[in-house]
């Protein structure tokens, strides 16, 4: 008999099947739940309604972050209407005896940052959030997937997801990237290549040498971003960088358990052999710090080309987005993207709040001062983030050079908190999402690297580090 | 949820593509607590600023179906999008191409999500914009879209599954639980090196 060689993810697929039948959706086992107050109070609503309970509480996590008030954490929330979101949040957890890290505890933060941190992301496993960039967690080769609110529901009530399987497509990334490039610029260079439908109905697994390169903190911003090219996930497979990022955390296991993990982990990389439904190739050595111009994360450009005259593009429905979008952007087609001046600066949200990311930005700012009327905020995606920055003096390098250095949450990412551009603001943002009024209502946002955004933030113009010398 | 078996009605004309959820609801509407009540968020960051936004025009009042451009519903996961959207009395939405996640929520709701072909979608575009008063008859049953205006009957993709979901108007989470001991019997040989999460 021949065993038939298979993908990364479609290892994981198969191994989380509780049953399978002829012309209905898998249903998949879910091994660990993550929640947070937007997106589970309707959820919770629903099982109360129906007089049902939650199966495994002990494979649910709750964390305040979407809300969060980034600056004055200890005092209660101003906003009544977001005080009364997370405020159910801690009813619901406590009622049905949910862990919860709540506001300003040490463990709290951007639920795709405390996954990994607390070391309850791991390979092997399927990972689902009401939220999109649960795709993060693919980066340790985990199956993860945001979900609606009804199907959090769901998977309260039976800790299982019918699901339909996707397709898989194969991303690979080759050679060194130049200087000044990152995991960020791959991403925005991949959705730009692929466009925000690319991914419809795949899940991607990401290769090659300049993606086996990359740190865990670089893999989760790939993974992180799989959602902007409509993947359903996004996947590496595990290896010596993803175990030893993971030994010791809190909940990865130890002793013989660790030796077990290893063990299995070890079999999920995609077999020799195996094919996938659709491939794409990049050159990880043509990479260039990138910059978004537009409303969709798939319009963006290398850092030293120009703002793109729509009439220049083929396709009647882009060429009309792209209108759409430098209208509302306020940009002018062959404007050099070095010459547009900003007036914020935001370092953080799930795809670039983690440690490595503020010390690359720490990095850049040392010594320096923010451009005159450049309104520049560090938002650590969690605490331990913080206190971590705090321990290595990265927070005295940013204040000294004139940043906000906030608590933990998702803040000016999507601007549910205080945090929010005013109407006609341009925003250099380390997030994911430059969508119209993403960061508030009419405001401008470009999406760049943190290394972008604090070079940035330093020239009041689009630049890199190395403009700077 | 409620059957929905055939959808007849008029059709609003939204020819923009990668039309994220945030612009379906804006992220200031997702602070409520309930499912009810975001038809008012509904596009509010467009039909606020645009004077002419399609929304906004009369001969669309009332319409029950939305057609707009590829990548309809991509970005958040939230699914106050679906909610919005039928809260305002939308039932259907025909695309080119749907946001995964969009897509699911919709089903698990009710609204149907149609995919037809790019020149299906163009053409019926053109129709309702030249004729706000064109009826269009969406049939889940059978899985097909007609316009007779514009001279177009198309088929749709959906699983056998979620259609007769939709048509029988059937809770997922009641179906889930009839294989409770197959979900059981899949706990007991799972790994145990994966995670618990204790309160403490
Ligand atoms: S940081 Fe932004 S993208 Fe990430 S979970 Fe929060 S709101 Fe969503």
């Amino acid at each position: 008999m021949t065993i038939t060689p298979k993908t990364l993810s479609e290892k994981l697929w198969d191994r989380h099947v509780i049953r399978s039948a002829e012309g209905e959706p898998d249903l998949l086992y879910i091994d660990m739940h993550l929640i947070h107050e937007v997106t589970s109070p309707q959820a919770f609503d629903g099982l109360k309604m129906a007089g049902r309970g939650v199966r495994r509480t002990d494979l649910t996590v709750a964390t305040a972050d979407h809300n969060v008030p980034t600056i004055n954490i200890l005092q209660p929330i101003a906003d009544p209407i977001s005080a009364t979101q997370v405020s159910h949040l801690g009813k619901n957890c406590l009622e049905y005896g949910i862990k919860l890290y709540p506001m300003a505890d040490p463990g709290q933060g951007i639920v795709h940052v405390i996954g990994p941190e607390l070391g309850i992301t791991l390979p092997g496993m399927t990972i689902v959030c009401g939220d999109s960039h649960t795709s993060t967690h693919g980066a340790f080769g985990a199956l993860a997937f945001g979900i609606g609110t009804s199907e959090v529901e769901h998977v309260f009530a039976t800790q299982s997801l019918p699901q339909v399987k996707p397709k898989t497509m194969a991303i690979t990334v080759d050679g060194d990237l130049p200087a000044g490039s990152t995991a960020k610029d791959v991403i925005l260079a991949i959705i730009g290549k692929i466009t925000t439908g690319g991914g419809i109905g795949h899940i991607v697994e990401y290769r090659g040498s300049t993606i086996r390169g990359l740190s865990m903190e670089g893999r989760m911003t790939i993974c992180n971003m799989s959602i902007e090219a409509g993947a359903k996930a996004g996947m590496i497979a595990p290896d010596d960088t993803t175990y030893a990022y993971i030994e010791g955390r809190p909940h990865a296991p130890k002793g013989a358990l660790w030796e077990q993990a290893l063990g299995d982990w070890q079999t999920l990389p995609t077999d020799e052999g195996a094919t996938y439904d659709t491939e794409v190739v990049l050159d990880g050595t043509k990479i260039l710090p990138h910059v978004s111009w537009g409303t969709n994360p798939g319009q963006v450009a290398p850092i030293d080309s120009e703002v793109p005259d729509p009439n220049s593009i083929e396709d009647p429905g882009q060429r009309d987005a792209a209108e759409r979008a430098l209208r509302y952007m306020g940009l002018e087609p062959g404007t050099p993207l070095r010459d547009i001046m900003v007036d914020t600066v935001f370092v953080g949200s799930c795809t670039n709040g983690r440690i490595e990311d503020l010390r690359v930005a720490a990095d850049v700012v040392r010594g320096r001062k923010v451009h005159q009327g450049v309104h520049a905020m560090v938002v650590p995606g969690s605490m331990r983030v913080r206190a971590q920055a705090e321990e290595e003096g990265l927070d005295q390098i940013f204040l000294n050079a004139g940043f906000e250095w906030r608590a933990a949450g998702c803040s000016m990412c999507l601007g549910m908190n205080p945090d929010k551009l005013a109407p006609g603001q341009r925003c250099a943002s380390t997030s994911n999402r430059n969508f119209e009024g993403r960061q508030g209502p009419r405001g401008r946002t470009h999406l760049v690297s943190p290394a972008v955004a604090a070079a940035t933030a330093i020239a009041g113009t689009f630049s890199t580090p190395a403009d700077l010398r | 949820m409620e059957p929905v078996r055939v959808i007849t009605g008029r059709a609003v004309p939204l020819d923009r593509s990668d039309v994220d959820t945030d612009q379906i609801i804006p992220a200031h509407w997702l602070k409520r607590v309930e499912r009810t009540g975001f038809g008012a968020g509904l596009f509010s960051g467009w039909w606020e600023n645009e004077p002419d936004f399609v929304l906004n025009r009369r001969e669309y009042k009332d319409a029950t179906i939305l057609i707009a451009g590829p990548n309809f519903g991509v970005g958040s996961s939230r699914e106050h999008a679906v909610w919005a959207l039928m809260d305002y009395g939308f039932k259907a939405v025909i695309s080119p191409r749907f946001g995964d996640i969009f897509r699911n929520n919709a089903t698990k709701t009710g609204l149907v999500p149609v995919v037809v072909d790019p020149d299906v979608a163009e053409a019926l575009m053109r129709q309702v914009e030249a004729d706000p008063t064109t009826v269009i008859t969406i049939d889940v049953e059978r899985l097909v879209v007609d316009c007779p205006a514009a001279a177009i009957s198309a088929s749709f993709p959906m699983d056998d599954f979620t259609r007769y979901r939709l048509v029988e108007g059937l809770d997922d989470i009641g179906l889930t639980l009839r294989n409770e001991a197959a979900i059981t019997a899949y706990e007991q040989k799972r790994p145990a090196w994966m995670p618990t999460i204790s309160l403490r």
